[in-house]
């Protein structure tokens, strides 16, 4: 091995593959083995055959539904706001000075600690659940977009300058173009996060989702239901981080020259 | 009729960290005339980007003025092209969409855009490059499609800073005369930064000799070579009697800025 050399795809599948190889080699060794109780964690098949169960008779894929359309719901809310505002703050000091601090303030908030708030403002509807992820991502997301705009090359902007370009041409043919595949970077990051919340947001006054699968399961000791539920999460995370992947690659060619 | 006046401009720049302030650039007057090629040449540090900053109005001078057509420089402006010390094409768009960048901004039309990047592209020999993106390029097809994209903005007078600093001397000799073929045709105002006296004295139809930091003109001297200029130039007796003339001036600020360092 040698530092930043690259390697080959099949290599990088491979080895990708092989650690949830092992990741359940263990989980089985643990389980089957008898080195840890049924009632505490289940084994793989058992898994397998309450996650069978929750597709096929429990109408989970509904519930699967309910929770990505939450999380994608709530983040195009929050990056139809944050987006702008952000690119506004990294092009315009005094913009910045404006809203910097209270952003820097309202980043730390817990999201989680406002689900009893909201569910006073918003009772338990959609809207809550669509609040709490809009208010978990949208301050991240305007301090990280003010970031990456503020930090494009300023000899860029010079030589734009220097051919013509007024305000509005700064921001638009050099200031957005040259943070776009960071912008969309960060939204693919933030959107990881968003998951966190929905599920946070569903433990608590919910009546679907995966979230309030979980829960119920917690009730009745379903451990099989509550690890094959963490699992769904995960593959739906790593589904749609490969497409975000896919799609920045597709539309920004020039950055990963 | 003299183009651009540049009349006691000096740039302090303030104190870092309980430092003295730099100064950078000795109050310094200077007149370029129309069509003229000049290059300024001096040492490292001298203040030569800063003065080709202040003409470009990137960086305001602390006294001074700076008139272009009798009009004061207040801000950068697409009636100054510029090529920069740093390779600065936006990454995001293809040589041929860099080089139409000043002309879309004015809002003309794409396909007169193109027409005129495409006869840009020609003039500096990247047909074949239009539709790359400039990391696919190799450093001095970068600065060729920089001044090109400086260039079709049709400037009236073009600042170049360095712009074959970093590269190898065979492929500096050709952007050299790639250069001056183009200034032959177009008779552009051009004003060059070097610290390559060979490079300030086969460019110029008028080198200004700088001083080591601060920075103030020390030599101002007339090259009547003949044009068009040819890299056989280079080795032709007079051209030497030029060159040593040069580093004779030079030398003793190299000596001066060594010292202070
Ligand atoms: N933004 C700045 N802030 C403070 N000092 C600066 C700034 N820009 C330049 N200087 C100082 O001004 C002096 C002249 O810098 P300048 O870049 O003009 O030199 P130069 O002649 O172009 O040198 P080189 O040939 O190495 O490019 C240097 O001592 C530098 O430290
Ligand atoms: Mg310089």
């Amino acid at each position: 091995m040698k530092p930043l050399a690259p390697i080959s795809s099949s290599a990088r599948i491979t080895l990708g593959i092989a650690f949830f190889v092992l990741f359940v080699a263990a989980w089985s060794y643990a389980t089957f083995g008898g080195f840890v109780s049924k009632t505490f964690l289940a084994n793989p098949l058992t898994m397998l055959n309450d996650g069978w169960d929750l597709l096929t008779k429990q109408g989970f894929l509904t519930d699967i539904g309910m929770t990505i359309w939450r999380v994608i719901g709530g983040f195009v809310l929050a990056a139809v706001f944050a987006v702008p505002i952000g690119i506004l703050m990294g092009a315009y000091k005094p913009v910045e000075a404006f809203l910097e601090p209270f952003v820097s303030f309202a980043r730390y908030l817990p999201a989680s600690a406002f689900i009893p708030l909201l569910i006073l403002w918003a009772g338990i509807g959609e809207l809550q659940k669509l609040l709490v992820i809009f208010i978990g991502s949208v301050f991240q997301l305007i301090l990280m977009v003010a970031v990456t705009v503020g930090s494009v090359r300023r000899d860029l902007v010079e030589a734009s300058l220097t051919l013509g370009a007024r305000d509005a041409g700064v921001l638009k043919r050099v200031l957005v173009p040259a943070a776009a595949p960071g912008i969309a970077e960060i939204l693919r990051l933030v959107l990881g996060w968003a998951w966190t919340y929905v599920i946070v947001a569903e433990l608590i006054g919910s009546s679907s989702g995966i979230g309030h699968m979980i829960i119920d399961s917690q009730a009745l000791l379903a451990t099989g239901q509550i690890i094959f539920g963490i699992i769904v999460i995960g593959v739906i995370g790593l589904i749609s981080d490969y497409a975000f992947k896919a799609l920045n690659r597709a539309l920004f060619p020039w950055s990963i020259l | 009729m003299s183009k651009l006046v540049i009349e006691n401009v000096s740039r302090v720049f303030p104190a870092v960290r309980g430092g003295a302030p730099t100064r950078a650039l000795e109050p310094t007057s200077l007149s370029v005339a129309d069509n003229d090629f000049v290059t300024i040449l001096g040492p490292s540090g001298c203040g030569k980007s800063t003065l080709l900053r202040m003409i470009a109005g990137l960086d305001t001078p602390t006294t001074g003025t700076l008139m272009l057509d009798g009009k004061p420089i207040t801000g950068p402006g697409a009636d100054r092209g510029m090529v920069f010390q740093s390779y600065t094409l936006f990454p995001w768009l293809t040589v041929s969409e860099n080089i139409s960048f000043g002309l879309r901004e004015r809002g003309m039309a794409p396909r007169e855009c193109a027409a005129i990047a495409g006869a840009w592209l020609e003039k500096v020999g990247l047909t074949s490059f239009a539709n790359h993106f400039p990391k696919q390029l190799s450093g001095g097809m970068q600065q060729r499609t920089a001044i090109a994209r400086a260039l079709a903005n049709d400037p009236k007078i073009l600042l170049l800073d360095e712009p074959f600093g970093a590269l190898d001397n065979q492929t500096r000799g050709l952007m050299q005369e790639l250069l001056l073929g183009i200034w032959e045709r177009e008779r552009k105002t051009v004003i060059f930064v070097t610290h390559d006296i060979e490079e300030a004295a086969f460019l110029a139809s008028r080198v200004v000799v700088m001083t080591a930091r601060p920075g103030r003109i020390k030599a101002d001297i007339a090259v009547d070579l003949p044009h068009p200029r040819l890299y056989t130039l280079k080795t032709s007796p007079e051209f030497a009697v030029l060159k040593a003339r040069l580093t004779e001036e030079i030398r003793a600020e190299a000596v001066l800025a060594a010292e202070a360092h």
